[in-house]
């Protein structure tokens, strides 16, 4: 199902964990230094009310004066589990793409603002450029590097697997558990 | 040959490395793909990984943006220094990076500036060895960090894991270490095992065996029977690509064992993700390429 900007709290809790997604808007890359530097207090660069933050570390490089994403997949969300609640709280953010999924903390703050965690597929460093249909600004790029820097990104039809959504549902804590479950017949003696 | 030719062969490995997976990986993705359901995420994931695949390839841009740890394995000819060698390689890397094959992916661990071309303390990693033969035969591997996080070493006897020291005790480690990285090493992975060594030649053996073909079987027969079952284990776990859940969790399995001192029982376990870059070529004394080794 398509999922356009402007992302409200109806949208967003409307989607539930195993719904595929393709996301129409404004994206911002953010992650682990950005996320240090906002829970530490640090002003934002961008407005983050409503906003989706993408987990990504992109190969952006300039050709004839402007940029170029040549490469843009998800990276490992897990790292801002520590920073991802309170942020989604204080700034009422409503979304963020990554991979791998995240923690009780991350979930719960889904639950309490009305938002969700959208995974794309790891790797796909391609498919996922294709949807970047253009780069609207750089932020922090000096004091971060290119792949820490805040990205903002026009992206069509992004694709994404909801693996949690706002009603405490998680793909990633079911998976984990039933997996958990052969684990232990496979290790029985 | 000379110092720039060289460089430009490099940088082709570079580039094929980065943008292309080789034939032994596209089949066994492919086999995990006719495995899944239909109408199933795992079937999806699969479904955006082959297109990917294709599309990297088409564009010679990067499979993945995080072009990972450079590592590169060398049987070097006389006619090459390492010196020689390691300076070409190096200006491989920076032009790979300013050109878009690689990102800009190398970080001062104490300052956290990035070296803005790859370059740095540490990096690129190249492992040397000599060879008698006329022909240079360099493997490249471009190793992810999100792959490289969920990496484990075991030291045995684990008594949480009720792990031995023996065979049993290894397939507890393994299976362990798949569980634990769920999706978060971008599965479906490849697991590259080593058995003894001391912390540092286990890990350095668990990623060389990653080098092998994934369609080869081990010349050992106990640790080809045993790579065998830890992937059909292994892929009843119901983790699937991405942690989506499904029936392809991981694509291959990998051992090899080094000597260990009688105190200490080490498994070192190497994950990486579907994204298995690695690439490898023979190149003549003229500057040829003589062979690409996993076509």
């Amino acid at each position: 199902m398509l999922l356009e900007a402007p992302f409200t709290e109806e949208k967003m809790r409307a989607l539930k964990v195993g719904d595929l997604v393709e996301i129409t808007g404004v994206v911002y890359t953010g992650r682990d230094a950005v996320h240090k530097y906002l829970h530490d207090g640090g002003k934002p660069p961008v407005v983050l009310r409503d906003a989706i933050i993408y987990h990504c570390g992109p190969v952006v490089v300039k050709e004839g004066g402007r940029w170029v994403v040549k490469a843009a997949g998800p990276t490992t969300s897990i790292r801002e589990e520590p920073f991802q609640g309170p942020l989604m709280e204080q700034y009422g953010l409503r979304g963020v793409i990554g991979k791998g999924g995240m923690g009780p903390k991350t979930l719960a703050a889904c639950q309490k603002v009305g938002a969700c965690y959208l995974h794309a597929v790891g790797g796909a460093a391609q498919v996922l450029a294709e949807c970047v249909t253009d780069v609207l600004g750089v932020h922090m790029m000096e004091e971060f590097g290119s792949p820490e820097a805040i990205w903002e990104f026009r992206v069509a039809r992004f694709p994404a697997v909801v693996t949690m959504d706002s009603h405490g549902k998680s793909l990633h804590a079911s998976v984990a558990s039933a997996s958990a479950e052969v684990l232990s017949r496979l290790l029985k003696p | 040959m000379d110092a720039k030719m060289l460089q430009a062969r490099l940088l082709e490995l570079i580039r094929r490395t980065s943008c292309e997976l080789p034939p032994d990986v596209i089949r066994e993705i492919e086999k995990g793909w006719r495995r899944e359901k239909s109408d199933t995420n795992a079937k999806y994931a699969f479904g955006v990984i082959r297109d990917n695949i294709g599309l990297a390839a088409v564009k010679s841009q990067p499979l993945c943006q995080d072009t990972g740890t450079i590592i590169c394995d060398v049987a070097r000819p006389d006619w090459v220094s390492e010196r020689a060698f390691r300076a070409a390689f190096e200006k491989a890397v920076d032009e790979a990076t300013r050109v878009g094959y690689l990102r800009q992916n190398s970080v001062d661990s104490v300052t956290g500036r990035n070296s803005g071309n790859n370059l740095g303390p540490g990096s690129p990693v190249i492992h040397f060895h000599e060879t008698t033969a006329r022909s240079l035969t360099a493997r490249l591997m471009l190793k992810g960090g999100g792959c490289e996080n969920v990496g484990a070493q075991y030291s045995l006897p684990d008594t949480s894991l009720g792990a031995g020291r023996d065979l049993e005790g290894v397939r507890i480690c393994v299976l362990d270490a798949v569980h634990k990285a769920q999706g978060k090493g971008c599965g479906p992975g490849v697991l590259g095992v080593c058995i003894g060594g001391d912390r540092a030649t286990g890990y350095v053996a668990s990623k060389e065996t990653l080098l092998r073909s994934l369609d080869d079987a081990n010349e050992d027969p106990v640790l080809a029977k045993l790579e065998r079952r830890l992937l059909d284990e292994a892929n009843t776990l119901g983790i699937g690509p991405m942690g989506f859940g499904g029936a392809t969790t991981l694509l291959g399995v990998k051992i090899t064992a080094r000597n260990r001192v009688p105190a200490s029982f080490f498994v070192s376990v190497s994950y990486m993700c579907w994204a298995y870059r690695r690439d490898g070529f023979q190149l003549s004394a003229a500057g040829k390429i003589a062979k690409w080794l996993y076509d």
